[in-house]
């Protein structure tokens, strides 16, 4: 069924189709329509789910991580300094192997005060474990939530949805809602085999030594590789099952392009359309949508920038004292594979705007440029 | 593809108005994208709108900075803020007023003025109170007549979808709004 809404509807729509069985989440703009729908669709006994409220995101996670023990499905969502109030438990999530789904809704941090959008709460939390799919529409939200608990069961790590604050989280567009019955059959129930069991009872996350702990990790990283394959195949299998395709990484006219810009979210969409606009004139122009950054899709990666003459990664966040993040991810995975010039521009920090027109004038930049001069360049900066 | 912005104040449904105008193109096979001006919204203050409006996926995802039309919920903007910032020239100006056409020839020669006195209608149909009219329901009545991305019947059958309440009402009201459209 066909309909308009916004994205953090369509966040709530496909938790409830994921039929979610533990929410628990705290309130922060831009992400507050998610929860409020959901509590709306537990309360009209819609959906059969637990929904906790609580005093503060660390407890949203913490309720979570609980809930997830206990072998429920679990949900949450927040942005910025939420996301960073959590970030103590994000660890735990994933070092306790739990396929948790939260979405963030990228908010710029504070201070100063802001709402408005920008990669670096999620960003930040990199480390974390957490798988982060980033997403440029409300229909590819709706339906990563769907398949990001397929990948977390599959692989027991946790996911992160990512999106724009405001040119997601509040934009009406048409998603087309899958039928329950569809998405049962795609996402069976979680059945985990390590839920706490009172007649069977086990300590995890417990003490341990030195000889024990690295043994650990290397199973984390060995779950994020293979779920990077999953994640491949999953990508066939919804498109079997609903008709839409989602890789980990997007190329758009990337193969005869002398430029290929590499973009995510919502900035991404645009860089698609400044591209069409580019093409019409003659420019060799492609982008390269990055969807995923954990696991991160290394050889996707080379394989589309391998024709490009001069990659160009535009982001909506920075590393402070270093450059922007994606960058940073784009330019490891290049190192030994490829001599092609990068260049790094950083642009809509705190939600000021990227047009079609701002890549087009980053796009006239590179061209005068054999290589790049600085490490990196601030787009439309006030001095 | 088509842009418009829409002009009103907090508190006026303006944002609603795009909502449901992107609802009744949804029924007709394009593709559409409504958003508010993002910030915080205040009753009273100006407020915008924007719908994007195309019969093929539409990827731009900024502002509109040069719309093609502009509709306008609160005619003391017009006074107010410069309504016709960015305007492309040819555009199509809605205004919810009791005044006629040529009373707001002084927006400029480019533009094609039409009006609907969409509070007379609201009040009309008891749609709000008499000092403060929910009005958008009817202005967007008003828009199929004026472009063509949009038939009356999903107008109509968005409006009685999209409302709280009295959903006959609204559509009644949207109904006479696409009749007495004045500069067509």
């Amino acid at each position: 069924m066909k309909k308009v809404m916004m994205g953090n509807h369509a966040i709530s729509h496909g938790a409830t189709l994921s039929r979610v069985q533990v929410i628990a989440a705290y309130p922060i703009t831009p992400q507050t329509q998610v929860v409020e729908l959901l509590s709306e669709i537990v309360a009209d006994q819609k959906l059969k789910a637990e929904f906790i409220k609580v005093e503060s995101e660390h407890s949203a996670m913490a309720a979570c991580i609980g809930a997830s023990s206990a072998g429920a499905r679990a949900f949450t969502a927040t942005s910025a300094q939420g996301l960073a109030l959590m970030h103590e438990l994000l660890h735990w999530a994933a070092g306790a192997r739990l396929p948790i789904v939260m979405a963030d809704i990228n908010r710029a941090m504070a201070p100063p005060w802001t709402i408005w959008t920008d990669q670096n709460d999620s960003l930040s939390q990199r480390d974390t474990g957490w798988m982060q799919f980033y997403c440029q529409s409300n229909q590819e939200v709706l339906d990563s939530v769907i398949m990001a608990y397929k990948v977390a069961e599959k692989v027991l790590m946790p996911v992160m949805i990512v999106l724009d604050a405001f040119s997601l989280s509040h934009t009406y567009e048409i998603v087309d809602l899958p039928d329950q019955a569809l998405v049962d059959t795609y996402l069976p129930p979680f059945d985990y085999k390590y839920k706490l069991n009172v007649n069977d009872p086990h300590t995890y996350g417990g003490l341990t030594t030195p000889d024990w702990y690295m043994e650990f990790r290397v199973k984390m990283q060995e779950a994020m590789e293979q779920a990077l394959g999953i994640i491949k195949k999953e990508a066939v299998e919804f498109e079997k099952t609903f008709g839409r395709r989602y890789d980990p990484v997007e190329p758009y006219m990337v193969d005869d392009a002398d430029i290929v810009l590499v973009t995510s979210g919502t900035a991404a969409s645009t860089a698609r359309f400044a591209v069409d606009q580019m093409r019409k004139k003659g420019k060799k122009v492609g982008n390269l949508r990055m969807r995923l950054l954990r696991p991160f899709p290394f050889a996707d990666v080379r394989e589309h920038l391998k024709n490009a003459r001069k990659v160009v990664i535009v982001d909506r966040n920075i590393s402070y004292g270093y450059h922007g993040i994606w960058a940073q991810e784009v330019k490891s995975a290049l190192y030994g594979h490829s001599k092609v010039p990068v260049f790094n521009f950083i642009a809509g920090l705190g939600g000021r705007d990227i047009f079609p027109e701002t890549y087009i004038d980053i796009v006239n930049q590179v061209k005068k440029m054999k290589k790049p001069d600085q490490e990196l360049y601030w787009v439309e900066v006030k001095r | 593809m088509v842009e418009i912005r829409f002009h009103g104040r907090g508190g006026q449904g303006t944002v609603i108005a795009s909502k449901i105008l992107a609802d009744a193109v949804s029924k007709e096979d394009k593709y559409v994208q409504a958003f508010p001006q993002f910030g915080v919204e205040r009753r009273g203050a100006p407020v915008f709108a924007f719908i994007r409006i195309d019969d093929q996926p539409i990827y731009v995802r900024s502002k509109i900075i040069a719309p093609d039309h502009i509709i306008v919920v609160d005619p003391s903007l017009i006074d107010a803020i410069d309504v016709t910032e960015g305007l492309k020239k040819g555009a199509k100006i809605l205004i919810n007023t009791g005044h006629k056409p040529k009373d707001f020839k002084h927006l400029g020669k480019k533009f094609h003025i039409y009006t609907i006195d969409a509070n007379e209608i609201a009040i009309k149909y008891k749609l709000g109170s008499k000092a403060a009219p929910i009005v958008n329901t009817a202005i967007l009545g008003a828009v199929p007549r004026i472009f063509d991305f949009v038939q009356l019947e999903s107008i109509l059958q968005a409006v009685r979808d999209g409302v709280p309440v009295n959903p006959d009402d609204n559509a009644a009201a949207a109904k006479e709004a696409y009749e007495s459209v004045k500069g067509v």
